[in-house]
């Protein structure tokens, strides 16, 4: 892992300014930022672990605990918000048993909703492991979900 | 891989021979690539394209183009075909084929691509008779569907970096500035402060470095016009950036980008490759003894961020909160040194007026506001896209002459202009000329650009809601007016949405409002009662409802609704009870049916799965 750190920290050439996107980077290879890493960024980068810690719990792109195998971001856009996005995001809660943001505890599922994806006219939007489901509804993100093998989107299991 | 080009005259001979090695003539075919139509699926359609035409040996015979956004959105993916700008809709992701065997090469027009006019229900042939496209000035936008963003060659054809060269050759840097804000440039990005006032302060400031800045944390929701700028003609953007930059006398540049943003991140950083290979980028530009460069730093997702001093804090590599600005950015900025910062928008329009002249910018739009202005036209609307028009175009004129108005034949009921930091515009306002003062005075403003149509089934409480929740969970956290009061105001909203609304709740959320905008540190907290304050001024009796009559009347608000079964209507078509997770729509076949409410979660499914509109929301 710290091998792996060190190689991203080298494209940015030790930059400290390049801070967020190291640590983007450094996601993007783990699927998370595990403490590990973490740590190395602060050594590698003479940046305090302090310091890495605040700017990776104020940034929304970062998330200290591991995703689902299957991710769902939720556009909350305006656009989508006013054709109805927040019903769709209750839907996948109630199916997942998990709120928007969290992952399920077997680590296959994480859904979050998002600000704006910026391709409205297709609102609402469902993106599931960065394809893009379109003209979303309550019963397509059902049937979405269903698809996926979430037991608890058939129809049987919820009553 | 381009040589270097030295000065002037050598790049002006390029262009030529570029434009000359172009037939006019020749057929090509042009797709839009930009976010929205990706996301149809139009990467498939590119590549049957392209192997249909290789597979009938045409490669060399037609010119195959695929652009950034073209702004119509709604009918994507697109295909145009050139030269008689044939313009095809919702193309299917196999019609790749029939368009070049018949269309192509026999000239005959697919009849079932065609955009039909619903209000007239004629068909249009031409993309340029398009209603959607025929009112609007497409200035800095129309560029798009003329270059593909990958290729730099592409911009040089149709003139690009002619207004550098004749800005770095033939023009003093203060002149530059003068004629910026003769031509009265005002900052597209929210505020609207005039861009040559800025660039001259910050040509005066003392210290070195100057950096210059372009904002490309576009994070309103509902906003995406940037994007499409820096996906669709990163060369324009970064023009403009190099024009700002000798003006201002900066050798330092940065564009700070949404990471959510990959193929705007991607082309630009192209384009950057590009201009340097072309020597456009770097040390002694054009011969003119003038150097400068660019670099690309990504946010983290903060909306704070598109805060001037909060994007300082985020290029530095930390959090991106913002300071208290006794001091401006254009003295101490980015690492206390003196700063220019500008949106996208803002550096596209530099290049037209370089080359076009002040006066000529100048004559387009209202007295105060000069130049088009790219809005994002999305929502309750029939075509969803991006539209630019000249300052002082009416509401009327955008929502409903180029977005077809509204679907489903419901009835407009405000528009959202401004983002999170604007406000809610009602119907008795749609001859209102847009433009920065006109927004502002009647409580809400130009922000980015971002127009968030909505209809009688959109609730005006739930609409403040949703943006004090969107600040509530974006605020930086640093001043309290911000962080505790926008929270609270929040709280109370969310009591009037759930029907707990008290008497006297409007009157303290428009109290809580102005200690809110006095006391908050940055724009962000300053501006975010504005959902809240225009909606209780243009919309205060759906407040009343809410609060005195426990009523929703848009139908919106879980708390405050029932759903039941309009008999007259209800065909038993079983629909319903299929689609209900609880059971409590049931009914017999071919007979009315019911919605018990004691079981009924009110999650919407029956509504959406009605097809005749038998479920009532009250």
């Amino acid at each position: 892992m710290e091998e792996k750190v060190k190689e991203i920290i080298q494209q940015y050439r030790g930059d400290k300014s390049y801070l967020v996107p190291i640590l983007q980077d450094v996601q993007r290879e783990f699927n998370y930022l595990p403490k590990d890493a973490l740590c190395a960024v602060s050594t590698h980068l003479s940046v305090p672990i302090s310091r890495v810690y605040e700017v990776v719990t104020f940034y929304k792109a970062f998330s200290l605990k591991p995703k689902g195998r299957c991710q769902l971001s939720l556009c909350l856009g305006t656009a989508c918000h006013v054709r109805g996005a927040e019903l769709i995001a209750g839907n996948i809660s109630d199916i997942l048993g998990i709120k928007e943001g969290d992952t399920t505890a077997d680590l296959e599922f994480s859904f979050e909703t998002v600000g704006c994806l910026g391709a409205c006219a297709l609102g609402p939007i469902l993106v599931v492991n960065g394809e893009y489901h379109g003209h979303m509804n309550i019963a397509k993100s059902t049937k979405i979900l269903k698809k996926l093998g979430k037991k608890g989107a058939s129809d049987d299991e919820q009553d | 891989m381009m040589s270097k080009i030295e000065s002037f005259d050598e790049l002006k001979s390029l262009q030529e021979r570029l434009k000359a090695g172009r037939d006019p003539k020749k057929p090509c075919v042009t797709i839009c690539v930009g976010t929205g139509c990706l996301a149809y699926g139009t990467q498939k359609l590119v590549d049957n394209f392209r192997e249909e035409l290789a597979k009938r040996n045409l490669a060399e015979k037609i010119d195959f183009r695929t652009t950034g956004c073209h702004g119509f959105c709604e009918r994507g993916p697109m295909v145009i075909i050139s030269p008689e700008k044939i313009f095809y809709q919702r193309v299917g992701l196999a019609d790749a084929g029939e368009i070049i065997d018949k269309t192509v090469l026999k000239g005959e027009v697919i009849d079932r691509l065609l955009y039909v006019d619903p209000a007239t229900g004629v068909k249009v042939v031409h993309e340029d008779d398009v209603p959607f496209y025929k009112k609007q000035t497409r200035l800095v936008f129309g560029l798009n569907s003329k270059v593909d963003p990958e290729s730099m060659e592409d911009y040089l054809a149709i003139g690009g970096y002619s207004a550098l060269g004749k800005a770095l050759t033939g023009m003093k840097p203060e002149a530059i500035i003068q004629e910026v804000i003769k031509a009265n440039l005002r900052g597209r990005g929210g505020g609207g402060f005039p861009a040559g006032w800025k660039w001259d302060s910050t040509r005066k400031a003392k210290g070195e470095p100057k950096y210059i800045v372009c904002n490309a944390d576009e994070g309103d929701p509902g906003a995406y016009m940037d994007r499409s700028l820096l996906e669709g003609n990163p060369h324009l953007v970064l023009e403009g950036m190099i024009i700002g930059a000798y003006a201002i006398g900066s050798s330092e540049g940065y564009i700070y980008v949404r990471n959510e943003y990959p193929l705007a991140v991607k082309n630009i950083n192209t384009a950057i490759r590009q201009a340097r290979e072309a020597g456009l980028l770097g040390a002694n530009i054009l011969g003119s003894g003038f150097s400068f460069d660019v670099k690309i730093n990504r946010g983290g997702g903060a909306f704070v961020c598109g805060e001037s001093s909060a994007l300082f804090a985020s290029l530095e590599g930390r959090a991106g909160e913002p300071r208290a600005k006794y001091i401006h950015a254009t003295d101490k900025g980015l690492y206390d040194k003196p700063t220019n910062l500008n949106n996208v928008e803002t550096w596209a329009n530099v290049p037209f007026i370089i080359d076009r002249g002040a006066d000529w910018y100048a004559g387009i739009g209202t007295e105060n506001s000069k130049g088009t202005k790219i809005f994002s036209l999305v929502g309750k609307i029939n075509n969803t896209g991006l539209v630019e028009v000249p300052m002082g175009t009416t509401l009327r004129e955008i929502v409903f002459e180029i977005g077809g108005g509204i679907p489903d034949g419901l009835k407009f009921k405000a528009i959202q202009t401004g983002g999170p930091s604007g406000g809610c515009i009602p119907e008795k306002y749609l001859d209102l000329r847009v433009d920065f003062d006109e927004l502002t005075k009647i409580g809400s403003m130009m922000g980015s650009g971002g127009m968030i149509v909505m209809d009688e089934r959109n609730c005006m409480v739930d609409v403040a809601r949703y943006f004090t929740n969107f600040l509530v969970s974006e605020s930086c956290g640093k001043c309290v007016p911000c962080r505790e009061g926008v929270r609270r105001m929040r709280d109370i909203l969310v009591d009037i949405a759930d029907g707990k609304g008290r008497e006297g709740d409007v009157e303290l959320l428009e109290k809580m409002s102005a200690a809110v905008i006095d006391g908050a540190l940055c724009a962000l907290g300053n501006s975010a009662p504005n959902p809240v304050l225009s909606t209780i001024r243009h919309f205060r009796d759906e407040y009343k409802a809410h609060i005195e009559e426990k009523r929703c009347p848009a139908g919106v608000c879980k708390a405050l609704i029932t759903y039941s079964v309009d008999a007259e209507k209800c065909t038993g078509c079983m629909v319903c009870s299929k689609v209900c997770p609880t059971g409590a729509a049931s009914g017999e076949r071919k007979k009315a049916h019911t919605i018990d409410p004691a079981k009924c979660t009110k999650c919407g499914a029956c509504r959406e799965s009605c097809k005749f509109d038998s479920i009532i929301v009250k």
